[in-house]
């Protein structure tokens, strides 16, 4: 039995679970400085008290519909990677919970390609699944090819 | 690791590399005896401090390496490049020793008893070595360097003389007058220009005050805290700009020149004299002299100009790489530098200084220089250009082709360099440092490599310029000169086969725009030009608006931006936002397409219609019949010789000359034009890629270096069109008509062998 802290995020209505541990602060990424040439994903980066942050796009991440107008201001979670900081831009961020990792059964075999490489898991909640993320591959895995230099 | 250990460490590895240096010196000089003196010091202080710390195994060898030493001093022994070898070897094996305490804190286990046996074998004349002629005759005891009169006795191994042991006291303590005479020349070792910051207990104990070693990671924190500072003063700035009330004008000028000086005292902790980076030379020249069997004199100029150590750390590989490539590549062999005239040792010379905000280091070799047709075939060899692309790149453009990935010219892969890995890692390391890279090469005459790499890379100042609405630092370092163009402006661009280019002083520099390359959908009208130059080739980036010029701190981008090479890092400005630092280098990469297509362009404009091209080239003025002067583009003659008309072999029509083994068509170059009847006929050797040819002439007149304009005259064949040269129109010769009429010569005179024959020479 080892319990540990998901936080649960909303990204074009589906559920997802990160690890708490891997989370440094949320955050509302205001003025991102667009970066030409990068990967689709990622929206640029911006200023946050002094250390600069990379924005990835969740919704483009996992290839889902970009947010409908007049949807509440997105939320960013920042997740530290290889000394770099990462914002994983989200719809919402829910709650905290505390899950059993050892209840966290394989994703099914018929995920999307983009989707099966970043998520090690899923948890069977009693209304719904919850999807967790691999943050560190979600926010890099794959990225730097998206390069058009 | 015990702190003592570590010290010792810091302090030997120091004491190695100046024995290193001092050694090479004192083989070449072996009348120097400070130099002696020096090292005999360091080893033997190296000795004392290792018995001191019971490191038994350094201490002998550092002890059979001093008794060898001792010998050469007491003129015992004479000092032969053998002598000198055998001490080297026990250095390195000293640093592999050293190298294993660093890792693991305890001497690594292992047998020096061949080397000892050596150096002890080489200290009492065993055969083979050279003595002289003086010294064999027995005189015992006192020949021996460890005979102590006062216990009198031969000293045990590792045991030090009264005498000694009373000066190291004696030197430790007090005064250096009250040195006894054991010390042959203890002035010598206070005379010593030693480098600030090394402390040595020995003979400058006073120094020891004025400087301190300090860990590398504290010098780094208030590093990144000052460029924390700076920010955060432009933020403060930015704010009260906008604001009415000027109460906190006053202090925030003083916090802001305070956080400037600061800043500056921190970058001064962190310079260090770039002879740091150029320690280990000396050696490395005197081990490859031996290897390749040449002679070589290394000069070092300017050690003591001064940049950051983590600028330094990046040069260092860089800068033995290309050493290594003169010497191994460049330098001829004594018997080959005779033949051309040469002085039979090859001299590197390795300089530098300071200009602006950057350092400029110059490597200069007087070898053989590149071979610019050598390379040109191994560029189109190895598929890095087609064979028309290679020939219509100019000479500099082709020795720049050594900086490609993948190139080597070496004919054969030595032990020293020529594996293809070089110049290009020489390159990138350079590039990545915001530095630049140029080579010019005299064929026959050598070679000098400069670079010019920023003195520090944690703050620079930056350009801000706006471009689709976005903006952008540009290193300042970069930027030549800013023009303005657009309406009204003194400078217009216009498209020429559609690359935009903006004439400046009567030069026609192609440009970018910024957004474009980019990928940014375009706003407006571009105002401004940012003239940049990345090597030998410029080029302008058109931007919208020039907003400021600020400090910048340079911060990395995330792994996932790294690859983009146009972008060297971040910013944050005044306002609290993230602007992207260009990256000149990548910006010239990425528009890398457009330079040959406009040169191109260029060329195509000119032969189209009369649209002139501008440049600057070494025209070689010739008098051919009684028509206009004629000229023809220096670079592309590879001789010019004067033929005794004897040796002129007439076919027909058609004249041919036995030129090295082959026989090569003498072509006129005007219809009314005769060869000569006596006397020399001078022409022009051009050797293209399969064949060579000669060119007759009347007369050479002169070579000038000058603006050419071609205006074209298609209508007389051989000739380009006509330029104006000093004044006088001039015909510029049409080399490519000629070789296609010598190819036609060959084919007649019999191809196959005589094609094959070329291709070998070519």
């Amino acid at each position: 039995m080892s319990v540990r802290d998901y936080v649960t995020v909303r990204v074009g209505g589906h559920l997802f679970g990160i690890e708490a541990l891997s989370i440094q602060d949320v955050f509302y990424p205001r003025n991102i400085t667009p970066v030409p040439l990068a990967a689709h994903e990622i929206l640029g980066v911006l200023n946050l008290r002094g250390r600069i942050v990379t924005a990835v796009c969740a919704r483009r991440r996992l290839g889902l519909q970009p947010r409908e107008a007049g949807a509440p201001e997105p939320k960013a979670v920042g997740i530290e990677v290889g000394g770099d900081n990462y914002g994983l831009i989200v719809d919402q961020v829910e709650s905290v919970m505390k899950l059993d990792s050892d209840e966290m059964i394989p994703p099914p075999d018929n995920l999307p390609p983009r989707w099966a490489e970043i998520i090690p898991g899923v948890f069977r909640l009693p209304d719904s699944l919850l999807v967790i993320f691999d943050a560190p591959r979600l926010l890099t895995a794959g990225l730097q090819l998206g390069v058009a230099a | 690791m015990d702190d003592l250990i570590s010290d010792f460490l810091t302090e030997a590895n120091e004491s190695l590399e100046v024995i290193d240096i001092e050694l090479v010196r004192f083989e070449g000089h072996p009348g120097d005896r400070p130099a002696l003196d020096k090292i005999f010091r360091l080893v033997h202080t190296l000795k004392g401090t290792c018995g001191f710390l019971g490191l038994g195994r350094l201490e002998s060898l550092a002890h059979a390496g001093e008794t060898l030493l001792g010998r050469f001093r007491d003129g015992k022994l004479q000092v032969s490049g053998e002598a000198v070898t055998l001490v080297l070897r026990s250095i390195d094996r000293i640093k592999l020793v050293i190298d294993g305490l660093g890792a693991t804190g305890t001497e690594p286990a292992g047998d020096d008893s061949d080397l000892i046996a050596a150096l002890e074998a080489m200290a009492m004349g065993a055969p083979g070595v050279e003595t002289p002629a003086s010294a064999p005759e027995p005189e015992p005891e006192q020949q021996v360097e460890g005979y102590d009169p006062v216990l009198g006795r031969a000293l045990r191994p590792g045991e030090v003389s009264t005498a000694d042991l009373d000066a190291a006291f004696a030197a430790a303590e007090g005064p250096v007058d009250s040195a006894p005479p054991a010390l042959t020349e203890p002035s010598a070792a206070i005379a010593d220009p030693r480098p600030v910051g090394t402390v040595e207990e020995d003979a400058a104990p006073i120094a020891a005050t004025q400087s301190i070693r300090v860990g590398v990671d504290v010098l780094e924190d208030m590093m990144t805290l000052v460029s924390e500072l700076v920010l955060t003063r432009n933020q403060l700035l930015q704010i009260n700009r906008g604001r009415t009330d000027d109460s906190f004008s006053p202090p925030l000028q003083r916090l802001s020149t305070i956080t400037g000086e600061l800043q500056d005292s921190v970058m001064k902790t962190r310079m260090q004299p770039i002879g740091q980076a150029w320690k280990k030379l000396p050696r490395i020249i005197r081990d490859l002299a031996n290897e390749l069997d040449k002679k070589i004199d290394l000069v070092l100029e300017g050690e003591a100009t001064e940049l950051d150590r983590q600028v330094l750390e990046q040069i260092r590989d860089p800068l033995t790489h290309m050493v290594r490539n003169s010497a191994d590549h460049g330098l001829e062999g004594p018997a080959d530098r005779r033949t051309a005239g040469k002085a039979e040792t090859g001299t590197i010379h390795l300089s530098a200084y300071h200009e602006g905000g950057s350092i400029v280091i110059r490597l200069r070799d007087d070898g053989r220089g590149l071979d610019t047709a050598r390379i040109r075939e191994k560029a189109i060899e190895k598929g890095l250009l087609t064979r028309s692309d290679a020939e219509a790149l100019s000479e500099s453009q082709v020795h720049r082709l050594i900086f490609a990935p993948g190139f080597s010219t070496a004919a054969a892969i030595t032990n020293v360099s020529g594996r293809g890995v070089g110049m290009d890692v020489v390159r990138s390391n350079i590039e990545q440092i915001g530095g630049q890279i140029d080579l010019q090469s005299t064929f026959g005459s050598g070679c000098t490599v400069t670079i010019k790499i920023p003195l520090t890379l944690a703050i620079i100042s930056a350009l801000i310029v706006g471009a689709s609405g976005e903006r952008f630092a540009v290193p300042q370092g970069a930027v030549l000169e800013l023009i303005k163009i657009g309406d009204g402006a003194e400078h217009r661009t216009e498209v020429i086969e559609q690359v935009r280019m903006v004439r400046l002083r009567e030069e026609l520099v192609p440009l970018i725009d910024l957004g474009a390359e980019l990928g940014l959908p375009q706003t407006s009208q571009p105002n401004f030009v940012m003239i940049m130059k990345v090597g030998s080739h410029r080029f302008g980036v058109m931007v919208e608006e020039v907003i400021d010029t600020e400090e910048i701190v340079v911060k990395p981008l995330a792994s996932v931006l790294r690859g983009i090479s146009v972008f060297s890092g971040a910013t944050l400005l005044g306002d609290g936002s993230v602007v992207l630092i260009i990256e000149p280098n990548g910006l010239a990469q990425r528009a890398g397409e457009m330079p040959l297509a406009a040169r191109r362009a260029i060329d195509a404009a000119a032969t189209n219609d009369d649209d002139a091209k501008i440049e600057r080239k070494t025209m070689l003025l010739v008098r051919v019949g009684s028509g206009a002067l004629k000229a023809v583009e220096l670079g592309q003659i590879t001789r010019l010789e004067h033929v005794p008309v004897g040796e002129l072999q007439h076919l027909g029509s058609r004249a041919a000359l036995q030129y090295r083994g082959k026989l090569m068509p003498v072509l006129c170059v005007d219809e009314d034009q005769r060869l000569k009847t006596e006397g020399v006929q001078p022409m022009l050797v051009v050797a293209g890629m399969l064949y060579t040819m000669g060119l007759a002439v009347d007369r050479i007149v002169d070579v000038v270096e000058t603006p050419v304009t071609i205006e074209l005259s298609p209508t007389k064949t051989g000739i380009i069109g006509t330029a104006l040269i000093n004044g006088r129109a001039t015909e510029i010769i049409d080399l490519d008509h000629f070789m296609i009429m010598a190819l036609a010569e060959h084919a007649r005179t019999g191809p196959a062998s005589q094609a094959g024959q070329a291709q070998e020479a070519a």
